[in-house]
């Protein structure tokens, strides 16, 4: 029998969600660098244009779902590339919750930011 | 038939030497994946300057005098941060394009010619980068 050599754990489904989310950001991520260096240059960014794009909802809800896509993806695949570095034990958990406050932090901080331009709450 | 073998761990990087074309592939993707999230991490502190920003006065706002944009703009008037940038894009494009060169593997399409589309994806990505420069430098000196 061969061994089980994929880091993802045996009937889990979060394989499979680091490549939807991939097959998103593939799309995104583009239109992000494009957007913001090619039609917008980085010597002209101004407050104001962000906030003109970030009050329009589909744009708004593009990044929003953009922020939690991109760091479910990242941190996830650091987690895999820790465990195929052979963490296991306790220290496997210790990353992995530690990754999982700081995504929270992330996202907390991005939903923040976005909500700062949209003129909706920043709650603190 | 199924066979068993040790094959150790499995990103020993001692092991350079023998790589294949595949093995660097993974371990590229690899590498601008930990970049990708440590700027993804960074981007958010630098743009969270838009949270005080938006109680500054409207007029200061106007003047684009806010903390967003002042900060925005002395980082993009340094040239080594417009350098990174550059970098920043190679190492999207390549993470872009051999991630789409992942997921067709993954569907079963050109695992025969694995080999050869990941150097696609290096050819592209330096003549994506190259051709970007002008747009990225732009406006620095």
């Amino acid at each position: 029998m061969a061994e089980h050599y994929s880091s993802f754990t045996k009937g889990g489904r979060l394989w499979l969600w680091q490549r939807i989310t991939a097959a998103f950001l593939v799309v995104v991520l583009a239109f992000h660098f494009f957007l913001l260096h090619f039609v917008y240059h980085a010597d002209e960014v101004t407050f104001a244009l962000s906030q003109a794009r970030m009050e329009t909802l589909s744009y708004y809800s593009l990044m929003i779902l953009f922020l939690f896509t991109a760091t479910f993806h990242g941190v996830n695949g650091v987690y895999n590339a820790l465990v195929n570095q052979g963490l296991t034990g306790t220290k496997r958990q210790a990353v992995k919750w530690t990754l999982v406050a700081a995504s929270v932090v992330l996202l907390v901080q991005g939903v923040r930011t976005a909500n700062a331009w949209a003129g909706f709450t920043t709650f603190f | 038939m199924s066979q068993s073998y040790n094959r150790g761990l499995i990103e020993d990087f001692g092991r350079w030497r023998e790589f294949s074309a595949g093995m660097w592939a993974w371990i590229f993707h690899k590498f601008t994946g930990w970049v990708l999230v440590g700027y993804l991490f960074t981007h958010i502190a630098v743009l969270s300057t838009a949270i005080p920003a938006s109680s500054q006065d409207a007029a200061v706002l106007a003047a684009n005098e806010d903390i967003y944009t002042t900060t925005i703009v002395a980082l993009e008037s340094l040239l080594v941060v417009r350098i990174l940038e550059v970098g920043l894009l190679a190492v999207a494009v390549f993470h872009i394009l051999n991630g789409l060169r992942l997921l067709f593997v993954d569907l079963g399409i050109g695992l025969e010619s694995q080999d050869k589309s990941f150097y696609a994806s290096l050819i592209l990505t330096g003549a994506i980068t190259v051709a970007s420069v002008p747009t990225f430098i732009a406006g620095a000196f």
